[in-house]
């Protein structure tokens, strides 16, 4: 690591800039801290690198491709590739950081599982991680998240999960993941809650960001073999958390001439009132345990986010990209729930890829910046679309 | 001295706690509670400052301050509400909520317009000692307010003895591993009550979580100074069509020898 500043790693009370740290209730302080001085031990261990490496080969199905998209490149006259994390098992990039964080659960020796889940997405690598290796599930839904994605919350019970409905507040991801932290308070010995994506108190941002930084890494490997360059001159990803930005973006943080492009999800306009917008809208502020940019009201009372897209319907961001914001590193951008149906439609068409919904907010960067003939972009094409059509059905 | 510290100087034994949620049941039923609580044999009394996203709170407190909310209940609006309060009242009050609506107040103003109202302490559950060392301690010693850390069966000596340092007031046990509100077994409470005795902290140790009558209070007595009643008084309130009465009530049935 070099000694000049970085966009990659927190410092060690798990700062990016001004944002993260663990403010945690002293009832997680235990569960936290033995993750905190664990953690980065455990990973580097030979035997846990082999047993991960192996799953993401064989189980998840990586690398994922990096497909060049050559009817969309030429609608946009540039270059576009795909990075396929739609094509993981379980048809998420989620499932990168279920591997590893069951992984680790075991050598923690933890019997149990937690997750929350917004989409479903997460919930579903979840329980499949914990159906291989038969471990106890329990997944945190909200009850308005449950009703609009039913096909995934049939895939969690299927494969022995148990999918609790989280009835308080906005009933989506927000109070999903509340819940999840009471149920970690109250089972501190046995339990290891997998969050997924890059929230949360430190160490779970950088962990979950390193789970998911083989995306980038696989994209530097792809693009020099394609185009004779690891490096594209721009990166696009949806962000609601952020952890399939924080993968895809990863090895690419400090590379300062990699433009990286983030989009959140405008709702029904920015200033609608129905946003999940969280960089324009929100200040700096506390929730789930760290310190990032949040909606809130003046009293600091979190405001219930809106999107079309259960996975990014989230009023924080992760730490990591509230410091790419703040600092000016990354460009975001916000897509409308109209324009990411217009873009789902497109690549659908154009690609024969249907995307899914949080996806397609990535994709409305194309009609928002004028990329050049001969930028390199890659879209993070972070999951596929089956479990929203029932959204789409009724837009299209 | 900290009118905390004088309670516990002058009383040694058998501190009650209660908890309130600010705005609960109803937007202005501060004052009538917190006159209630006084009258009826409370020591300390805990106002609940109410936030969207309670981490660290089961269900009653949860909707408690979710009907608080909707009832228009903000941190300026409970410092209206305790302005003027020492001229009536004497018993501490120490104020409860999570970082977020803190930081929005402004931290120092808040620190500032708590003392200002003759708050006596704070309990912010999500402060972490690492953050309060480096940034919010001297603000809150500044103002003259003592800052109430919590530890748990989990905890640590070393940890304890750590935050015991950092604290003034008391120290605020929490009785098991759970949010607030839940079941507790005073047998395995008991042990641990008397591993935090055994170290001689520097200072006194109320008993919260889990503490809802007159048996659970009395148990933990026997191992601490005291304890704090939360949930159960809000489950009391809920249905209460006058606060005095189901004060006087709920209170009655915790203290008085039969």
């Amino acid at each position: 690591m070099s000694t000049s500043i970085t966009y990659q790693h927190p410092d060690s009370k798990g700062y990016y800039g001004l944002f993260g740290g663990a403010y945690i209730p002293e009832m997680l302080y235990s569960n936290v801290e033995e993750l905190r001085t664990r953690y980065l031990d455990i990973i580097s261990e030979p035997s846990f690198q082999q047993d991960f490496i192996l799953l993401l080969k064989d189980y998840v199905g990586r690398p994922t491709p990096l497909f060049y998209a050559e009817r969309l490149s030429e609608l946009h006259n540039t270059n576009i590739y795909l990075k396929r994390e739609d094509l993981c098992h379980t048809g998420a990039h989620k499932i990168n950081n279920t591997i590893g964080q069951i992984l680790l659960a075991q050598k923690l020796g933890k019997t149990r599982i937690i997750a929350e889940t917004g989409a479903g997405q997460h919930g579903v690598a979840t329980a499949t991680v914990c159906a291989l290796k038969g471990i106890e599930c329990i997944v945190y839904m909200g009850e308005k998240d449950i009703e609009r994605q039913a096909p995934n919350v049939a895939r969690m019970k299927m494969l022995g999960a148990k999918v609790v409905a989280a009835t308080s507040g906005s009933k989506t991801l927000k109070d999903a993941t509340n819940e999840a932290i009471r149920d970690w308070i109250n089972h501190p010995e046995n339990t290891h809650y997998i969050i997924g994506s890059v929230v949360g108190p430190h160490p779970y941002p950088d962990m979950v960001a390193r789970f998911q930084s083989v995306i980038s890494e696989e994209i530097k490997k792809q693009l020099q073999e394609k185009t004779g360059s690891a490096l594209p001159t721009h990166v696009v990803a949806c962000v609601g958390g952020g952890s399939n930005a924080a993968g895809a973006f990863y090895h690419f943080l400090d590379e300062l001439d990699v433009q990286l492009v983030a989009v959140e999800a405008a709702g029904k306009g920015v200033n609608s009132g129905f946003s999940a917008a969280t960089t324009q809208l929100g200040t700096s502020g506390i929730l789930h345990g760290s310190k990032s940019l949040l909606m809130q009201t003046a009293d600091g009372q979190v405001v219930e986010p809106y999107s079309i897209s259960a996975g990014l319907d989230y009023p924080g961001i992760g730490p990591l990209h509230a410091n790419l914001f703040k600092s000016g590193r990354g460009i975001f951008l916000s897509a409308t729930d109209e324009e990411a149906l217009a873009s789902a439609l497109e690549v659908s068409r154009l690609e024969g890829i249907i995307p899914a919904l949080e996806t397609a907010h990535a994709f409305s960067a194309l009609k928002q910046i004028n990329f050049k003939p001969d930028d390199v972009l890659v879209v993070c094409l972070s999951g596929r679309g089956d479990k929203d059509l029932s959204t789409y059905i009724a837009h299209l | 001295m900290s009118r905390i510290k004088k309670t516990f100087e002058k009383k040694n034994n058998r501190i009650l706690n209660v908890y309130f949620t600010a705005g609960y049941p109803h937007l202005e039923s501060t004052t009538e509670i917190i006159r209630s609580l006084q009258e009826n044999g409370a020591d300390l009394i805990e106002i609940g400052m109410p936030y969207s996203d309670p981490l660290a709170d089961g269900e009653t407190i949860q909707q408690s301050g979710a009907v608080a909310l909707s009832n228009g209940m903000t941190i300026k609006k409970l410092f209206e509400q305790l302005k003027g309060y020492r001229e009536f009242f004497h018993l501490p009050i120490i104020l409860m909520g999570y970082m977020n609506p803190v930081l929005q107040y402004g931290f120092e103003k808040f620190c500032a317009d708590a003392a200002s109202v003759g708050v006596s302490g704070l309990i912010l559950p999500d402060l972490p000692p690492h953050e309060f060392r480096e940034v919010y301690g001297d603000i809150i010693k500044k103002y003259g307010l003592d800052f109430i850390f919590l530890v748990t069966p989990e905890t640590s000596e070393e940890r304890i003895r750590m935050l015991d340092k950092l604290s003034s007031g008391f120290i605020y046990a929490v009785s098991s591993s759970s949010t607030t509100g839940g079941k507790t077994d005073i047998d395995n409470v008991a042990k641990y009550l008397q591993r935090l005795k055994s170290y001689h902290l520097t200072n006194p140790i109320l008993v919260g979580f889990g503490i809802k009558d007159k048996a659970s209070f009395d148990a933990v007595c026997n191992h601490a100074d005291g304890g704090i009643i939360g949930s159960a008084y809000i489950n009391a309130l809920k249905n209460a069509t006058d606060i005095s009465a189901t004060t006087k009530a709920f209170l009655n049935e915790i203290l008085n020898d039969k």
